[in-house]
């Protein structure tokens, strides 16, 4: 099990949910999961195959486009930031 | 007893002097030594040699270790003649410092030989007053203060940001704000935009923030931009010289567009949004850290970025996030500590959290890679429906 961190922007997804647990060893897989329970979210973190462009997941901190992109793997216990643009001021 | 001749020649025998040609080659050599000058306040204030902290003479033991850490830090000191540098290097020999030399003839010969001095500019009375609590701190200082007088910051945005961002860095003598806003001042910016106050519901954001700031402290010149920030005006605004940025837009256009333009034109941006109770800061270094492209490619397509009208802000919010966002700002016109360049710092303030993620420059960055594709600027269309505005 893994924690994901669902940014304020996209906790309408969620039902307002700040932190989600979601299953699988590697981001993709992990994703997969998260978007099957919230289907709002799809359009909002992938485009085609990618991460999409205006949004980042971080694994302990890294960017994962820096790591293994959707292949990175991830451990128990891990906590993963959704980060989107935020433009607010 | 020693006369004082006595003790003196004793204290020279003791210790290492060198003569005025000599301490020139020492200091114009590829490793030159920290430069001391420990006469009296009047005195540095009517001359010192060039690149010299100064160290009076009666504070030298206690704050010797704050200059120089390292014992082996090789160390020239000065005084009027020769004299008070010479007792200085038998104490700071004492304090366990190896490598300690004093110059014989002091300022004195020095200036006589024609070699080059300058003036210290100071802070008057005033300034030192109203800038006592930052002269106490080591990092800032006399020289520091002198330096954020002489500094230049933009501000985009007079809103949630802009406004705690512009307050603390009047406060702390930044010489020359500039706002650039092109928005009047609303009923629902007062829960949090406290650079604007309910009498001045109507005015220009810009104007008012200057006004606020002027009452603050009449040292810093305040330059307004009434317009908002276009692909026709940027290149003319960000030409006025600036030191830093500090971006407090509130949408995507604008922030692409400054990205871009500050890489161009080499300016460091301190980055700050804000979300509901959640808010971002990072600084982005033109070229040596990454910069807001490399963190996000593009801006995400309209129907998704999350409306203006639906999203709301807790007041506080833009204080604590804006304020962290003046913190790096005075940092980087001081030149002091770690800025957040290559760190998102993520504050939640329902949960009373600072979260921190790494950021890396992207050498496929279209605007700062290797490759860039985007060479000219991008007005990208407005996302909120109605009309655009800085809050």
């Amino acid at each position: 099990m893994k924690t994901v961190r669902i940014p304020p922007t996209l906790r309408s997804e969620t039902g307002g949910k700040r932190e989600v647990h979601a299953i699988g060893g590697t981001v993709r897989e992990l994703l997969d999961d998260l978007m099957s329970r919230f289907p709002g979210l799809r359009s909002q973190l992938v485009n085609e195959d990618e991460i999409a462009p205006f949004v980042n997941v971080y694994v302990e901190g890294e960017d994962v486009r820096t790591l293994n992109g959707l292949e990175t793997e991830v451990h128990d216990g891990s906590t993963i930031i959704l980060l989107p643009a935020m433009a607010g001021g | 007893m020693a006369s004082y001749r006595e003790l003196l020649q004793q204290v020279k025998a003791e210790i290492d002097e060198v003569d005025v040609p000599r301490a020139r080659e020492i200091l114009d050599g590829a490793e030159p030594p920290l430069l001391v000058d420990v006469r009296e306040l009047d005195e540095w204030t009517e001359g010192r040699i060039p690149g010299a902290i100064h160290l009076p003479r009666g504070f030298l033991e206690s704050r010797i270790e704050q200059a120089a850490p390292d014992r082996a830090q090789p160390i020239l000191l000065y005084c009027a003649g020769g004299a008070r540098s010479a007792f200085a290097a038998k104490s700071l020999g004492d304090l366990g410092y190896e490598n300690v030399t004093s110059l014989a003839g002091g300022y004195t010969d020095w200036k006589r030989s024609g070699l080059p001095t300058e003036l210290p500019r100071s802070l008057d009375a005033a300034k030192r007053e109203r800038y006592s609590r930052h002269l106490l701190i080591p990092e800032v200082g006399e020289e520091g203060q002198l330096k954020l007088l002489d500094s230049r910051i933009l501000l985009i945005g007079a809103g949630g940001l802009g406004s705690p961002a512009s307050l603390y860095l009047a406060a702390a003598g930044v010489g020359r704000l500039g706002i650039v806003d092109d928005d009047r001042v609303d009923a629902s910016n007062l829960q949090r935009q406290i650079a604007h106050s309910t009498e001045r519901l109507g005015d220009w954001k810009a104007d008012s923030a200057k006004r606020t700031i002027e009452a603050l402290n009449p040292d810093v010149e305040v330059i307004t931009y009434r317009e908002r920030l276009t692909s026709e005006n940027v290149d003319r605004i960000l030409a006025d010289g600036w030191d830093v940025i500090v971006d407090g837009a509130d949408n995507f256009p604008t922030r692409y567009l400054l990205n871009d333009a500050a890489v161009w034109h080499d300016i460091p941006i301190v980055h700050g949004s804000i979300y509901r109770f959640e808010g971002q800061v990072t600084v982005f270094k033109p070229h040596e850290g990454p910069c807001y492209r490399c963190l996000f490619p593009q801006p995400p397509p309209p129907e998704l970025a999350p409306s203006c009208a639906e999203g709301g802000v807790l007041g506080v919010l833009p204080g604590i996030v804006g304020s962290l966002q003046a913190s790096e700002a005075l940092k980087l016109a001081l030149g002091i500590g770690e800025s957040l360049s290559g760190r998102l710092l993520l504050f939640d303030a329902l949960a009373t959290e600072f979260n921190e993620v790494t950021l890396r420059r992207d050498p496929d960055c279209p605007v700062c890679g290797e490759h860039p594709t985007i060479t000219e600027y991008i007005d990208y269309v407005e996302f909120c429906s109605g009309r655009p505005t800085h809050a």
